[in-house]
């Protein structure tokens, strides 16, 4: 990972958002506090209803927060409406305006500035080579694809030169194959703008693949911020560890923490060591979790043993699915070959190997 | 065997001949409708008048002469007609002063019902058909209830002691503004309305958050995309306000004709039936003129090449 300077482009500081009022008000967001590093691709990541929009639209201006603080550079920008903050947004529809060309759409915002005109052809012209739309600068945007929309949008937003760019779930109308173009469109976009990205996304994959940093947001709250490494292999908590890719759970007794470690117990009686969340204290009986790739399955003895229950083909892997004695579920992932299949039938009888270090104590 | 392709054909082509076979006795019901009383009007503006209304069948271009012009009855020579130039151009200036009053009260208005929540949108647009329910008469000796000396402005304008003598509003063109503002602003509303409601906010949004102030907003995102409306509006209003006959003779006081009136008379008391026809069918004229030249205008100012 690239170093990224300690500045902080974007402070959020105790921001709560409530929507309606009495009986019927909704805390879309509950005193919420992120800070977000200059130059950097930050993700908010969080399934529908989590506030990441809210608080996008916080950030944008186009709600005001209920309480708390919005610092751009140190700046509070909370009460300031939306033409004076210098943030420009991607939105989810794009939000193209239909009644101007493609060209006049991206200097939208140097014209509102009170550009030159020289400057804002020379400007639009940059842009649209930015992005690959040069030939279609006199379009109208009703005439264009839904990638080539993208683009614009994305033109359009970069052109005013923005201290900040929200992109709000900016890749969710586009097909699979384009997503993942426009995925590393935006990162090679990030890195030569060398602009401050907020991206809101509710695809995890997504997430891990772009960001520099991803905060997981449920139910109006921030529940772990990390670079897209934490989050996958030290998840806070049992919400961000589903939520990001797969897991399997397994309920454990817990004795001698120490050092980072602790040896858990789990329902089989084997014993097997897991690492421990800084400065987390577990109780006696805890959560254990094994993410699907870092367990083998073998047709020896593991520390787990099960039968397997079903084996889906994914093409770069299978995906093993064992009942395990003690009753629970375990998946596991095996890369595929070319040659041999998974090498297991449903019914076998199998055990679970599971790695050092493999394993982590979840707070509940 | 004819081919597929021959046969999808045939299919189509019985179709379309089925289709206008079926439509064919609306289709003539509104034709001979729309087209029958306009040609007797055509015909009858060409004829000579007769002694006690009605037409005599011999043809005569004097009516179309008079519209503009009038014989000297001494020596012959024509001149523009100055009375009915003048009239002319006060149903003009009153159309357009409508359509432009009916415009600046009818925009913020359906602005502000298309950016109601869903449920209370319904209850506004309910309260602007209102109006439509009662007949246009009432409605008219109602505003006249209203403005008239001893109306409500007057009474409480006396009453808190800002004026010691009836403020003379009835029987003004200010009064004829008022009633026709009133009359016609529902028609102004309900296609903008209709424009503004489509309009997709967010783009107000991505307007906001590219720098443009509310002004420029409305300027430059909403009013262009709402301008079939506006002009859709404008067009029902003007053309209806240009042949208004109750209000202005009712708010008016008969005072200042208007071009209605002026028909009226041709066709009642001046008995000359091929003047009013040719009048009719300039105001006909004006209107189509009128439009052509406004939706060509709009439809230009619309289109920003950059």
């Amino acid at each position: 990972m690239p170093d990224k300077p300690d500045r902080n482009a974007i402070e959020v500081v105790n921001v709560s958002k409530i929507f309606g009022s009495g009986e019927g008000q909704v805390a879309a967001l509950d005193r919420v506090s992120v800070s977000i590093r200059e130059n950097e691709f930050f993700t908010l990541l969080g399934p529908s209803g989590c506030g990441k929009t809210t608080l996008l639209r916080l950030i944008a201006g186009f709600d005001f927060p209920t309480a708390g603080e919005i610092l751009l550079y140190g700046q509070d920008i909370a009460p300031l409406p939306p033409f004076k903050r210098p943030v420009n947004t991607v939105f989810q529809s794009y939000a193209l305006f239909p009644h101007m060309t493609v060209a006049d759409n991206i200097g939208f915002g140097l014209e509102m500035l009170g550009k030159p005109k020289a400057e804002i052809k020379a400007r639009v012209a940059e842009m649209l080579k930015l992005v690959k739309m040069e030939a279609l600068a006199g379009r109208r945007t009703g005439q264009i694809s839904g990638g080539q929309q993208q683009r614009v949008a994305l033109a359009r937003a970069l052109a005013p030169q923005p201290k900040v760019l929200l992109l709000d779930e900016p890749l969710s109308a586009l097909d699979y194959k384009l997503r993942k173009e426009m995925q590393i469109e935006l990162k090679r976009l990030q890195h030569e703008t060398g602009i401050t990205f907020i991206f809101v996304t509710h695809d995890q994959e997504e997430a891990l693949t772009m960001s520099d940093r991803i905060a997981v947001m449920s139910s109006g709250k921030i529940l772990q911020v990390g670079s897209p490494w934490d989050i996958y292999d030290k998840p806070a908590d049992r919400f961000v560890a589903d939520f990001i890719g797969e897991t399997n759970f397994l309920t454990a007794a817990i004795s001698g923490i120490g050092n980072g470690k602790a040896r858990a117990t789990l329902k089989s009686g084997t014993t097997i060591e897991a690492t421990v969340a800084e400065g987390f204290q577990p109780k006696d009986n805890a959560t254990v979790v094994v993410r699907p790739e870092h367990a083998k399955l073998t047709k020896d003895k593991g520390e787990l043993s099960g039968m397997v229950d079903n084996i889906v083909y994914f093409g770069t892997d299978t995906h093993i699915h064992v009942q395990l004695d003690s009753g629970e579920a375990f998946t596991v992932r095996q890369q595929n070959t070319r040659s041999a299949g998974c090498g297991f039938e449903r019914g076998d009888k199998v055990g679970i190997m599971i790695g050092n270090d493999a394993a982590q104590v979840l707070r509940d | 065997m004819a081919t597929a392709e021959e046969v999808a054909k045939a299919a189509e082509r019985r179709d379309v001949r089925d289709r206008w076979l079926l439509s064919a006795p609306a289709l003539l019901v509104i034709f001979l409708a729309a087209t029958g009383p306009l040609l007797i009007v055509l015909v009858y503006s060409f004829l000579t008048p007769g002694a006690y209304g009605d037409v005599k069948w011999q043809f005569s271009s004097d009516a179309w002469t008079s519209v503009l012009l009038e014989r000297d009855i001494f020596d012959d020579t024509l001149s523009l007609a100055a009375a009915h130039v003048t009239i002319f151009l006060r149903s003009i200036k009153l159309a357009v002063v409508t359509t432009i009053a009916t415009l600046a009260l009818g925009f913020p208005t359906a602005y502000f019902m298309a950016t109601r929540s869903e449920k209370t949108r319904d209850l506004w647009l309910f309260l602007i058909t209102i109006p439509f329910w009662t007949n246009l008469l009432i409605r008219t000796f109602a505003v006249l209830q209203i403005i008239r000396n001893e109306g409500i402005i007057n009474t409480i304008l006396l009453k808190l002691g800002i004026v010691s003598a009836p403020v003379q509003i009835l029987y003004t063109d200010t009064a004829i503004l008022i009633g026709m503002a009133y009359v016609y602003l529902p028609l102004m509303v309900l296609p903008i309305y209709a424009s503004m409601e489509k309009l997709d906010f967010r783009l107000v949004e991505a307007g906001y958050d590219l720098y443009a102030t509310r002004f420029r907003v409305l300027r430059r995102i909403i009013f262009p995309l709402v301008k079939p409306g506006v002009i859709a509006g404008s067009i029902l209003v003007f053309i209806p306000a240009l042949g208004a006959y109750v209000t202005p003779s009712v708010l008016g006081g008969g005072k200042n004709m208007m071009l209605s009136n002026l028909i009226e008379l041709q066709f009642g008391q001046g008995r000359n039936w091929p003047l009013g026809s040719a009048l009719s069918i300039t105001v006909m004229i004006i209107v189509m003129v009128a439009l052509l030249a406004y939706v060509r205008n709009a439809g230009k100012s619309g289109v920003r090449h950059g």
